[in-house]
């Protein structure tokens, strides 16, 4: 067959499979992440069917995907949200960051993978999904709740903690000598302070720069500079993800939220595919032997992130149900684990294993976070002294 | 009255203070301009029982209709000692024959007896409008009159 026709048959394939998996997801009303992966797998290597002709485009696309990804997690909080959100959760976020990258470290340690394995597995479990934990406040009405806000400092802090440890982990990647290494993490804190500078006080310039009322222009602006900016990253040995999110950062305001708006489609096609692409590249076979590993991971770190809520909540004066409700929303790990454990293997410096433990501990976390948020309120319930109506204090009469 | 307000990164802001029955109320004010009136469960008030999305217009007619009972019984207290005089509200529906129109078309003072003494706009008060206001649909007549004057100016004010 034709070479191009064959590509085309399969990415056509492909993108209508992941077109009904998102359905499946929407209608059980979970993250379409994990069907992604398991796509993936079906798909790729040892996988049942084998595809070879999309490879080249599919791997771009991948690429793009994790730009996107990275781009619009940047966009989601202004400078000013995440200046503001470092200052008064600071305390939280770092109880975050120490409760769950040390699982994830430990085990990599434990294991035999090294310190490399170690820094790579660490992130895997640290981050939370913002993207799950945002659909899920919002699907579960929860957005006026009196935790919303706590949960999504935490968030706003893992989002800055990402600036810092992703230009560290490609350091790490690439195998740098330790002061090569310390150098490269120095200029990365500086770009990140020097981004948020810009971005605090001439962010409008930068907003300018790329804006457009015109869709079309924005779009192609936007998606251009987003490109360059994460190209001449790569180019300076800072991985291209942090590129990308860091010109979200810059980008502020009015400007930000149609950036938001008219990027999500994109973003949902090319990160779909870079999900299926991970998949593609972990073979299903190494899964099973991971999968003790992955459930143990998977409980210590829902554990970990539940304290983590539980504690933050507390501390902003919330009930005991709001502290239980905070500690689940962000129990789920997604698409920035996913990101994380595919740099590491793009380096090729990490053993194969570790891609099959991340990918089966995203499938448990990624489907356990959304249920646990919905179903802690009923199960705290159950355990509560029931209060009966008559005794709450001051309730009128009728 | 003490409103807290609070920062939803990446969401908006929300708005929102204790009653004295033990329940949270207020709004949720988006980012992209949306507006939701939140109200909290009765047993937990960290949660919310219900969190309503409002348009505009939806939640400028609710101000209206909270902020106009309180002037009304303001002013029915003012006029309880004049015997006969009662205060009433009225809302210019979306079909109203004065929607868009100056106050002064439809002689409600000349025609009823009764005074238009405030309108209540967009959760702002307007006092003792004069004739040249023009009047919007969702527009709340604070009227003060007789009772007949009021319910001939209710009719005025419905069919023209």
């Amino acid at each position: 067959m034709d070479p191009l026709a064959l590509t085309l048959i399969e990415l056509g394939a492909v993108v209508f499979c992941l077109g009904l998996l998102a359905r499946l997801a929407g209608r059980i009303g979970m993250s379409p992440i994990p069907l992604y992966l398991i796509g993936g797998l079906f798909f790729g290597a040892g996988g049942l069917v084998k595809l070879e002709g999309m490879h080249e485009f599919a791997h771009l696309s991948g690429e793009i995907g994790v730009i996107l990804l990275l781009l619009m997690l940047g966009l989601e909080y202004s400078a000013s949200e995440l200046v503001t959100g470092l200052r008064r959760s600071w305390q939280a976020g770092v109880l975050d960051l120490v409760l769950n990258f040390l699982p994830g470290a430990g085990l990599a340690l434990l294991l035999g993978w090294g310190l490399v394995g170690a820094m790579v597995m660490g992130g895997v479990t640290y981050i939370s999904s913002s993207g799950i934990a945002a659909k899920v406040i919002t699907d579960l009405g929860r957005i006026g709740n009196r935790e919303t806000p706590v949960i999504l400092s935490i968030l706003v802090f893992e989002d800055l903690a990402m600036a810092v440890y992703l230009p560290v982990l490609t350091a790490t990647l690439a195998g740098v000598s330790f002061l090569v290494g310390l150098q490269t993490v120095g200029i990365s804190l500086a770009v990140v302070t020097l981004v948020l500078v810009v971005a605090l006080r001439h962010g409008h310039h930068v907003s300018k720069a790329v804006h457009s009322e015109n869709s079309e222009v924005f779009l192609l602006n936007l998606l251009g500079a987003a490109l360059l900016v994460a190209g001449l990253a790569a180019a300076m040995q800072v991985s291209a993800a942090v590129g990308a999110f860091m010109l979200g950062i810059a980008i502020s305001g009015a400007t930000a939220h149609s950036a938001t708006r008219i990027l999500e489609p994109l973003r949902d096609l090319f990160a779909a595919i870079f999900f299926v692409v991970f998949g593609l590249n972990t073979d299903p076979a190494s899964i099973p032997p991971v999968l003790g590993w992955a459930l143990v991971l998977a409980v210590l770190t829902a554990a970990t992130k539940m304290i983590t809520g539980i504690w933050a909540a507390k501390r902003a004066g919330i009930a005991l149900p709001g502290r239980f409700r905070a500690g689940a929303a962000l129990i789920a790990r997604g698409e920035f684990s996913i990101v994380i454990a595919g740099l590491a293997v793009a380096s090729g410096v990490v053993p194969h294993d570790l891609a099959a433990l991340a990918t089966a501990y995203v499938l448990i976390m990624a489907v356990m976070g959304p249920l646990a948020a919905r179903f802690i309120e009923p199960v705290v319930r159950l355990f509560r002294r029931p209060v009966s109506r008559a005794a709450v204090p001051v309730r009128p009469a009728g | 009255m003490n409103v807290d307000e609070t920062d939803l990164p990446g969401l908006g802001r929300r708005k929102d203070f204790m009653t004295a029955s033990g329940r949270r109320i207020g709004v949720v004010e988006y980012r992209e301009g949306q507006t939701e009136l939140i109200v909290s469960t009765w047993d937990d008030p960290d949660t919310c029982q219900a969190s309503i999305p409002l348009t505009a217009d939806e939640a400028a007619a609710l101000g209206n209709l909270l902020g106009g009972q309180r002037l009304a019984m303001q002013l029915s207290e003012a006029h309880r000692e004049v015997p006969g005089i009662v205060t009433r509200q009225f809302s210019i529906a979306a079909d109203s024959p004065f929607q868009n129109q100056p106050m002064g078309k439809a002689c409600i003072r000349t025609r009823s007896g009764a005074s238009i003494v405030a309108i209540m706009r967009e959760g702002e008060v307007v006092p003792s409008p004069g004739p040249d206001v023009v009047l919007h649909p969702g527009d709340l007549l604070v009227a003060v009159g007789t009772q007949e004057g009021l319910d001939t100016a209710a009719s005025i004010l419905r069919n023209g």
